[in-house]
């Protein structure tokens, strides 16, 4: 290695040696592959599109595809506003007020996160419906006898999938957006302060702007979140784009035309994060020094300290108590029907999935975000984006985009081997748990991306030049320098990849191996039956197991600053 | 790349192993699009018959994709499917083999299996019309023709047009009428309907019972399966809220549908495959079938579900070409995107 070589002066980057250049060359090569080959999936999905058995997208452009269009700018532009408004709410309050219950919520806001969107679809609906225990209840005092003697808001509607979403959605932005907070230097407060802002003042004025960058990144994963979700929308007979999709794929049988709105889509997902950099573009802060300062935050008194308590705790309730009440008080009526040995397995393929998806997806985060910033060339920027489109793919659509190219490496290497060495080797990759786990990290890179890439960009280069003048070769600057610095951002991204797959379901069905059954894939063959309490347990189950994680990093999370 | 993805190999490897499916001899590899819970006793018994171990992918879309580019190393024999259509996509796709078994010819009547021997029904059942007990009176709607009548007018809930079910019923509309007449129904349907299609088909009884509409249209087997459901015992009202009414009985007969089995092009056990397809459509499996999801045995004589018996008589059941409705699919959606009957 060139790093034991290396002399403490600063060389200008002309004087780099050959073995220095080849090392340089590697690392850019290694994030060329990788990026390529997460992003294959994508491509695939794309020649789909530009090469459909039968074109269909005129009929669709006359007939649906306005209403697909329009639902689901309603739908994000709901869901962003709800999210960010709760979630940016509750990091400022538990980060910088001091409330009854504040060290509850820390980490109790990030629940409703381990809740799938659609498990609390098919629970809200069961208590708000006609049939549901509210209506009942209103009915029998009132005296009213069906459905039309009263008007109720129904919850299957484009307002109810915002509602629903936004429920369990918001803690991508508290996440973020409570880590920098944490981050924020006190100077700027006391600053801002003593000149003259009122609290709300500095927040608005000084926090919020500072905190831009990290809502941002909340927001976009919120959108992406939100454009792709199936089982909300398809509940609720939304016709949003991602309904389009799985439309003119099942029942027109058009895969190529549903890779054309999934295309598409991806255009949308790139606007919207290009539109939010261009907004940001001359942005950019570091750590300071400081912040290892104690937070002091402000006492909050009276009605305003029950009134930060009660915001802070209705999120907690819709999103999280609620339906875990519900689905404990199903699962614990048929107790002794649910419970069956075959959940301990479904448990450990869930988690062994998850977790080997959130370890890998955190090295080649860590490889791209590094690599970025080792190089700063645009084109290895554009490769990185493109390849974090996948988090913006409908599952079941990526499912497809991993088949072609595992199936065809498979076959290929299958003919090779037949050809020279006469045997076959038959499917390597296809219909194995690597299959799975690789469209967890197509599907999750950028959750984990936007974290480390933020984290890493508040890492000012004055660190990378000071290490790698001193003989640290790029790598041992990334494992000694930048990795403890960034800790909290790699456990927050490995948290939410790692929940995020333990929900993950399209992508799970087709692609898993034979008798092969995770909890979510459990759940879904009783809940989209209509069997909601037939699955209760291991709905409750995914649930439980998605909080262990959050609670235990959110404190890490939290570890990272002390504050009273 | 290679070198990335061997990385990948490397690190997964033992779970790799650990999945990866072995294709011994005595067993059979399925690719369902039905649901494992509802297959599983059928394929218990033939394991306990026959010695033979079946193992299940089950998904409701994606399967026929994961066939098609696993290509003739595909580990799949078997595609079971909940309806005609992606029966009918999969053999179009050139993913089956014909199989000439004198067992499956002899048990199953020729309008429920391709004329080319590719695909195989297993199960069929009806789309019935659900009519209010309390606000329908009898006889007052007796054809699908029947639903467009005016005075149905904010009274009729339907699942989306696009569902392959109601696909299939637009299909015998076009066959039967012509594509012009078949669209000028699905609008006057349309401008009858009491909500925006929603749901599924259970759930449009219960609008029924819960007073949103008073005549849905549905599966046959779903009345069954509300009215003996233990663990959700509400659904029994909403079953006993709803008359059951077979349409067309004076004419063509209520449209029929299937569920069925296809063997695939490279299927690697394809003798086991070809005994589980004929196991399927004995007797044994088929009262099985018929008794657990309260559908209709295909086999000619085989006994149905006696609930079946206390609430469905002998009725009469169209019998037009499925392979035709199959091909009408496409025209079908297309009418449904241009009427806008789902917006």
């Amino acid at each position: 290695m060139q790093a034991e070589h290396a002399t403490p002066e600063i060389k200008p980057p002309s004087a780099l040696t050959t073995s220095q250049k080849h090392y340089l060359l590697g690392w850019y090569s290694g994030t060329w592959g990788t990026a390529l080959m997460v992003a294959l999936p994508i491509l695939a999905v794309f020649y789909l599109a530009l090469f459909p058995q039968e074109n269909i997208w005129s009929h669709l452009a006359a007939t649906v595809l306005p209403v697909y269009i329009t639902t689901t700018l309603a739908l994000m532009i709901g869901v962003g506003a709800l999210s960010i408004a709760t979630g940016v709410c509750g990091a400022w309050l538990v980060t910088m007020c001091r409330f009854p219950g504040r060290k509850l919520f820390e980490w109790a806001l990030l629940l409703p996160f381990a809740v799938p969107a659609y498990v609390i679809a098919y629970v809200y609906t069961d208590l708000l419906e006609y049939s549901g225990p509210l209506q009942i209840a209103l009915r029998e005092l009132f005296g009213w006898q069906t459905a039309r003697d009263y008007w109720f808001p129904d919850i299957r509607t484009l307002g109810g999938a915002i509602l629903m979403l936004s429920m369990v959605l918001y803690p991508y932005v508290y996440l973020l957006t409570r880590a920098t907070f944490l981050e924020q230097s006190t100077t700027i407060h006391d600053a801002s302060r003593t000149l003259g802002c009122t609290p709300w003042q500095s927040f608005y004025r000084v926090s919020l702007p500072i905190a831009r960058p990290a809502i941002a990144v909340g927001l976009s994963l919120v959108s992406m979140e939100t454009i792709n979700d199936f089982g909300t929308v398809d509940y609720f007979a939304v016709k949003s784009m991602s309904a389009g999709i799985y439309d003119t794929w099942l029942n027109m049988s058009n895969l190529g035309g549903a890779a054309q709105i999934a295309s598409l889509m991806m255009i949308f997902v790139v606007i919207l994060i290009s539109l939010e950099r261009l907004a940001r573009a001359k942005q950019r802060q570091f750590n300071s020094p400081d912040r290892y300062k104690t937070l002091t935050g402000y006492q909050l008194t009276g009605w305003r300290a029950w009134g930060a308590t009660l915001l802070c705790a209705l999120p907690v309730i819709t999103g999280f108590i609620i339906p875990v009440w519900l689905l404990t008080g199903y699962a614990l009526k048929h107790i002794d029907q649910l419970w069956t040995e075959a959940f301990f397995t479904y448990a450990s393929h869930s988690f062994i999935l998850s977790s080997s998806a959130a370890v890998l997806t955190i090295i080649i985060a860590l490889l791209l975000a590094y690599s970025k910033r080792l190089h700063k060339k645009s084109s290895l920027k554009l490769a990185v984006q493109f390849s974090s489109l996948g988090y913006a793919m409908p599952g079941a659509v990526l499912a497809i985009g991993v088949i072609i190219p595992l199936a065809a490496f498979d076959n290929t290497v299958d003919s090779l081997m037949d050809q020279f060495f006469g045997i076959s080797t038959g499917l390597l990759l296809s219909g194995t748990a690597f299959a799975v786990i690789f469209a967890y990290v197509v599907r999750f890179l950028a959750v984990s991306l936007g974290s480390i890439d933020s984290s890493l960009n508040k890492i000012t280069d004055s660190m990378d030049m000071a290490s790698r003048s001193l003989g640290l070769s790029p790598l041992q600057t990334l494992l000694k320098v930048h990795l403890p610095l960034i800790k909290g951002g790699i456990l927050t991204a490995a948290l939410v990849v790692f929940v995020d797959s333990m929900k993950e379901l399209p992508a799970t069905l087709i692609l898993r191996p034979f008798n092969y059954d995770t909890l979510a894939t459990y759940v879904y063959q009783y809940a989209s039956d209509e069997m909601l309490e037939a699955c209760s347990l291991a709905a409750l189950l995914i649930v439980l197991v998605g909080i262990i994680p959050v609670i235990l990093l959110s404190r890490t999370i939290s570890g990272t600053r002390d504050s009273h | 790349m290679r070198k990335n993805l061997k990385k990948l190999a490397f690190l997964t490897l033992p779970l790799t192993l650990a999945a990866t499916h072995v294709s011994a001899a005595d067993e059979v590899n399925i690719y369902s699009y039905r649901q494992q819970f509802l297959i599983q006793p059928m394929l218990d018994a033939f394991t306990a018959e026959s010695g033979i171990k079946t193992n299940v992918v089950f998904a409701k879309k994606g399967l026929i994709e994961r066939l098609e580019h696993e290509g003739k190393n595909s580990p799949a024999d078997i595609v079971l499917t909940s309806d005609i259509g992606p029966l009918y996509d999969v053999v179009a796709k050139g993913l089956t083999q014909a199989v000439h078994s004198e067992v499956l010819e002899e048990n199953i009547p020729t309008h429920y299996r391709d004329p080319d021997a590719h695909w195989f029904g297993l199960t069929s059942r009806t789309r019935l019309i659900y009519a209010s007990k309390d606000r329908v009176k009898a006889g007052e709607i007796s054809t699908y023709e029947e639903l467009t009548d005016p005075k149905w007018a904010g009274r009729i809930c339907t699942r989306s047009g696009k569902h392959t079910y109601n696909l299939s019923l637009i299909g015998s509309m076009i066959i039967e009428h012509g594509e012009a007449e078949a669209e000028q129904w699905l609008e006057g349907v349309k401008a009858n309907l009491a909500r925006k299609p929603q749901g599924n088909d259970r759930a449009q009884v219960k609008a029924v019972k819960e007073g949103v509409c008073d005549l849905a249209l549905g599966n046959s087997y779903y009345f069954g399966k509300m009215l003996t459901n233990e663990q959700q015992p509400e659904q029994k009202e909403w079953a006993n809220a709803v008359n059951l009414i077979f349409p067309n009985q004076d004419g063509r007969g209520a449209h029929m549908s299937i569920s069925g089995a296809a063997l695939t092009k490279y299927a690697p056990n394809k003798d086991a495959a070809i005994q589980l397809m004929e196991f399927l459509s004995q007797a044994k499996a088929q009262s099985m079938y018929a008794e657990a999801n309260f559908e209709f045995p295909i086999r000619p004589g085989t006994q149905r579900s006696a609930l079946l018996d206390e609430y469905m008589g002998d009725f009469k059941q169209d019998d037009v070409s499925l392979q035709k409705i199959a091909e009408l699919r496409a025209t079908a959606a297309r009418m449904v995107d241009k009427v806008g009957f789902d917006n």
